[in-house]
């Protein structure tokens, strides 16, 4: 039976406890960045709610494949080779221009580019409120995912790493509104950054000057300046600008490539300037 | 050791969280209802000697966890309207089902307004009319939570 006056502390007391606990939180984890070994800890806890989370898809998805007819895996087996000899084709050809841009670049006594390494990670869980637009990969320190690192899927740009678990990694997406990039129109190379707007796959162009050349329809690519993404993928495309002079600057919006609301598998880039490498599974 | 009741107590705080992270079409992603927030509303009116302010911290770092934004804002709107609901569980149980509903909105509103105000702190965030639509869908899906949650509790005898 419980009582009308229950022992402890009062409702306010405990209210006032923690409020300061919360604020307290916020402190050390925002202002002193001093909660990694908690934040990785609690992370690890809670990955099992996240692949509770995705079950039903997976199991979803698992019974759509095996009810699939062996006319229907016939024809996307048809449709899959048709495509890959088409990349393969265009693949040579790339092979070709890479090989002819080095000896370029070595005539004129510039840097070589060096491809990137990648791994491929699957999507495992999705925050998508407007001041944390997240996704959780299932790669992590295990497999030499960093702090930082640049994500992409088959598209254009995903997002960087924000946190790393030994299982799991936290993608911020480009489209959060904490995010920023440094971008470069592919048409005219006008150097532009673009802030996410919490709305998913919106990003804002900012400080563009009224009389820029900018376009609608531009693709935006990375230019490489902002020191997380390597140089030439695409980001997003601009879908509106408004060019009202009585604002300080022009607003340009534009929406990403890659469709990061559907976003399933991605992948992990490693710049030729990281000094963390994959770590594949097959190797240990 | 533990409490009659602890499990399917666990259980329902754990489908919450798992509802809140699941992956959904960005189209009906927008209305997502604030899962963790209703069924920690509705244990706190329901038990409230036993679900208090504590379980709202505890919940409310986890959500922080899951969504990754920064320790102890949810647990800050969290906390505050679980105050609210504490102190004036008697008069919500008196409430009709339309009445509590009308005050769900307001709280999961409220909640929402508290997180909105900690992240503009924290980093300047924008304005998005669409972080506050999930407070009417929170609302109209107590109308089938609130008999259901009460259903499990007499069930397994939670008290």
């Amino acid at each position: 039976m419980k009582t009308l006056f229950t022992r402890g502390p009062s409702l306010l007391s405990r209210l006032v406890l923690a409020l300061a606990c919360s604020f307290l939180l916020i402190f050390v984890d925002h202002r002193l960045q001093a909660m990694q070994p908690v934040r990785m800890f609690l992370n690890s806890l809670v990955t099992p709610v996240q692949y509770l989370a995705i079950l039903p898809e997976q199991i979803l998805s698992n019974f759509s494949e095996s009810v699939k007819s062996q006319e229907q895996l016939a024809d996307e087996n048809k449709a899959l080779k048709k495509q890959m000899l088409e990349l393969r084709g265009q693949l040579q050809q790339l092979q070709f221009i890479s090989n002819e841009n080095k000896r370029l670049r070595a005539l004129l006594g510039s840097e070589q580019r060096q491809p990137s390494r990648r791994m491929v990670a699957e999507v495992v869980a999705v925050a998508s409120e407007p001041f944390s637009q997240q996704l959780v990969i299932n790669k992590g320190t295990l497999s030499g995912v960093y702090e930082g690192q640049p994500v992409i899927d088959s598209k254009g740009v995903v997002g960087q790493i924000q946190d790393v678990g030994s299982n799991t990694a936290r993608v911020l997406l480009i489209s959060d509104q904490s995010h920023g990039i440094a971008l470069r129109a592919e048409r005219n190379d006008i150097r532009v950054l673009a802030q996410g707007t919490g709305e998913i796959g919106k990003l804002q162009l900012m400080f563009v000057p009224h009389s820029s050349e900018l376009a609608e329809g531009d693709l935006l690519m990375t230019s490489g300046l902002g020191g997380v993404y390597p140089e030439g993928y695409p980001v997003a495309r601009i879908t509106r600008i408004n060019r009202d002079e009585s604002l300080p600057f022009a607003e340009v919006s534009a929406d990403s490539i890659s469709a990061l609301d559907r976003v399933r598998t991605v992948l992990l880039l490693w710049p030729q300037s990281a000094e963390q490498a994959p770590i594949f599974e097959d190797e240990k | 050791m533990f409490k009659h009741g602890l499990l399917p107590l666990i259980l329902t705080y754990l489908v919450a969280l798992v509802l809140m992270v699941m992956p959904m079409p960005a189209s009906i992603d927008v209305y997502r209802p604030d899962w963790v927030t209703l069924v920690l509303l509705y244990w706190i009116i329901a038990l409230p000697h036993r679900v208090s302010i504590g379980t709202a911290l505890v919940l409310g770092v986890l959500t922080d966890i899951l969504l990754g934004s920064v320790l102890g804002v949810h647990a800050l709107g969290m906390v505050v309207v679980s105050y609210f609901a504490a102190r004036h569980f008697q008069r919500i149980r008196n409430f009709s089902l339309p009445q509590q509903v009308i005050l769900i909105a307001f709280l999961v509103l409220i909640k929402r307004l508290i997180v909105f105000q900690a992240n503009v702190f924290i980093h300047d965030a924008q304005f998005t009319s669409t972080y506050f639509w999930p407070a009417l869908t929170s609302a109209l899906f107590w109308f089938w939570l609130f008999p259901l949650l009460r259903k499990i509790r007499r069930r397994f005898g939670v008290v």
